[in-house]
């Protein structure tokens, strides 16, 4: 879907991007993560033609861009940053003028129009707005009217960047929905966010940028693979560290972390020599461990020691 | 895409209270010299006006030269320099070029909405000045002139009354040219068509050059400032003798040759000369502006 190769974009002496070789596949939920200025808008404003690259190349949906970005662009749905929209006129309206704005003037007759414009509000859950101007919108309708705007066109590709900023827990509750059913329905989304449960809850792939360098790109699943430990919580420790005897790696009151490959048999021990067992869970590298141990601090932070 | 440009202007409140200013100045000035009876002698103050108490008719051509020299550049600057920067600092630019709309189609409908901007404007002042000069100042009172200004109430004004910049005139008006020649009606619908067509024009200097600047910065402001500083500059070198080198190049130069279209012959060498001179700057600085435009990076 989107590859890049070698992708490099320098700003007078400042590399905002350095090197990135993107490999997004059909299907994905792509999760490009970074701490804030890694590049991951500079890099998304490449992808829509927007930044010209100093070095490399891109290539989505098999069309080299920037080259043949407007051909492109109609298969792809955007929201970039913050959501925008002219302030005086309603939601419908400012969908109607960009649906109306793109190439071809969006095909079809008058009321496919209004109907796609209708299909976008209602899937981001603004079908019963009203005349209100934008300008009276709160963030989050905002950022809902920002995602229609993506979806009008029902695009093979979003490409999204931040797309849950501003919005309330059951917001970004609503916006992972929709994205995993467009999803399976076809459409491969591509997101930056610096949000770590949100990519972790919504994505099966994961980029991670730092300052600029593509620093790790994988399966969520398989950098999720479990790490060989074991995690219990029981009323009796001690019991449970003499039953266990050198597999305890360590103890925090009734929390205990066990080495050991298969779980079940290790709760079938414990319960055969007594231990009361509250929980037990396979322990699996956390997504910000993830993302901490390749990444170095942002660039909003500066003298923070080595 | 010209379609949904023209459509955002029309839209934007804006552009109507730019256009109602435009118009409301030339209303103001009438209401005074009706109400005082005090036109400036001929050959003074701006252009046309020393006739207008003899002649309402020839009002819309007083109050073009009255929002000439300021109110319609300021107002073209501003549509001008607000088009690209305008879109960048709302943020709406970059949802627009990925939607997508390629950059040159961008910079074309909103040159073509600047310029229906400058026509409406010129229209609205041409119509409504014609309303105010037959209403309030009398349609050819040549002879009653001094006489009678009680009958001169400006309770009596109805802006945008009369068709056309020319729907009343009666045919045998005793309207003269500049050169003392009496002009049909025919011919004076002509001329004021021929000027506000050179009026137009004139404005698309400033607009090119506002959207040029448009294209390198993200303040709308900025642009319109930069564009209208480079017309005070132009205006003041068109009145120092020590510029006379630069004066023929200059944007404004020929602003005022369309006063020549009200000489009997009309005096063509200005006005083909100021209609090239616009052209010149037309092509150059829109030229800069695709250039920059079409390879800028977009970063707002």
């Amino acid at each position: 879907m989107i590859t890049t190769q070698d992708l490099t974009k320098r700003f007078g002496h400042v590399e905002a991007v350095r090197d990135v070789s993107l490999d997004v596949r059909e299907g994905d939920r792509y999760g490009l993560l970074g701490p804030n200025g890694s590049g991951k808008s500079t890099l998304v404003r490449m992808l829509l033609g927007l930044v010209y690259a100093t070095s490399g190349s891109i290539s989505i949906l098999g069309e080299p861009v920037p080259r043949h970005v407007g051909r492109v662009l109609p298969e792809i749905g955007a929201v970039i940053e913050e959501p925008a929209a002219y302030p005086h006129l309603s939601g419908r309206a400012n969908l109607r003028l960009l649906d109306a704005a793109g190439p071809g003037s969006g095909g079809g007759g008058r009321r496919t129009r209004r109907r796609r414009v209708d299909e976008a509000l209602e899937q981001v859950g603004l079908a019963g707005i009203d005349r209100r101007p934008v300008r009276a919108y709160s963030l989050g309708m905002r950022q809902r009217l920002g995602l229609a705007a993506a979806l009008v066109r029902r695009p093979r590709l979003l490409i999204l960047d931040e797309p849950t900023n501003g919005l309330d827990p059951r917001g970004i509750r609503d916006i992972r929905d929709l994205l995993t059913g467009l999803n399976a329905d076809g459409v491969t989304v591509f997101m930056s966010s610096h949000l770590l449960p949100e990519v972790s809850a919504l994505c099966t792939r994961i980029g991670v940028l730092d300052s600029g360098k593509l620093v790790l790109q994988e399966q969520l699943a398989s950098l999720q693979e479990p790490t060989g430990r074991v995690l219990i919580s029981t009323d009796d420790p001690e019991r449970a560290v003499a039953t266990l005897d050198g597999l305890v790696e360590r103890r925090d009151g009734a929390d205990l972390v066990v080495r050991s490959a298969d779980p079940a048999a290790l709760n079938a021990r414990l319960v055969a020599a007594g231990v009361p067992v509250r929980s037990l869970a396979v322990q699996r590298r956390s997504l910000e461990e993830i993302v901490l141990d390749v990444t170095g601090a942002g660039s909003d932070q500066f003298g923070v020691p080595a | 895409m010209i379609a949904v440009e023209l459509f955002k202007l029309v839209r934007r409140l804006r552009t109507w209270i730019s256009i109602g200013l435009i118009c409301a100045l030339p209303l103001v000035v009438a209401i005074f010299i009706a109400v005082t009876h005090l036109a400036p002698p001929p050959g003074q103050g701006s252009a046309f006006l020393s006739a207008v108490l003899d002649e309402g008719q020839l009002y819309p051509a007083a109050a073009l030269a009255l929002v000439l020299p300021v109110f319609l550049p300021v107002a073209v600057a501003v549509v001008a320099g607000d088009s690209i920067a305008g879109e960048a600092s709302a943020g709406t630019l970059r949802y627009l070029l990925a939607r997508p709309v390629g950059r040159t189609k961008l910079l074309v409908a909103k040159l073509v909405a600047v310029i229906t901007f400058a026509v409406l404007a010129v229209v609205a002042v041409t119509v409504t000045s014609y309303a105010t000069g037959v209403l309030i100042l009398g349609p050819s009172r040549a002879a009653a002139v001094g006489t009678a200004p009680g009958g001169l109430a400006p309770g009596s004004i109805a802006p945008g009354a009369g068709g056309g910049p020319t729907a009343g005139l009666q045919p045998g008006a005793a309207i003269t040219s500049l050169s003392g020649t009496p002009l049909t009606t025919l011919e004076l619908i002509e001329r004021v068509l021929g000027a506000m067509a050179f009026i137009t024009v004139s404005m698309l200097g400033v607009a090119a050059i506002a959207l040029f600047l448009s294209t390198l910065t993200d303040s709308a402001i900025g642009a319109a400032l930069g564009s209208l500083a480079a017309l005070v500059v132009s205006e003041i070198l068109v009145t120092l003798n020590a510029a006379t080198a630069v004066q023929p190049y200059l944007p404004t130069r020929y602003w005022l040759a369309w006063i020549d279209f009200f000489r009997d012959p009309i005096l063509w060498r200005d006005i083909q000369r100021g209609f090239a001179i616009q052209a010149v700057y037309v092509v150059v600085f829109l030229a800069a502006a695709w250039a920059n435009f079409a390879t800028r990076d977009v970063t707002s």
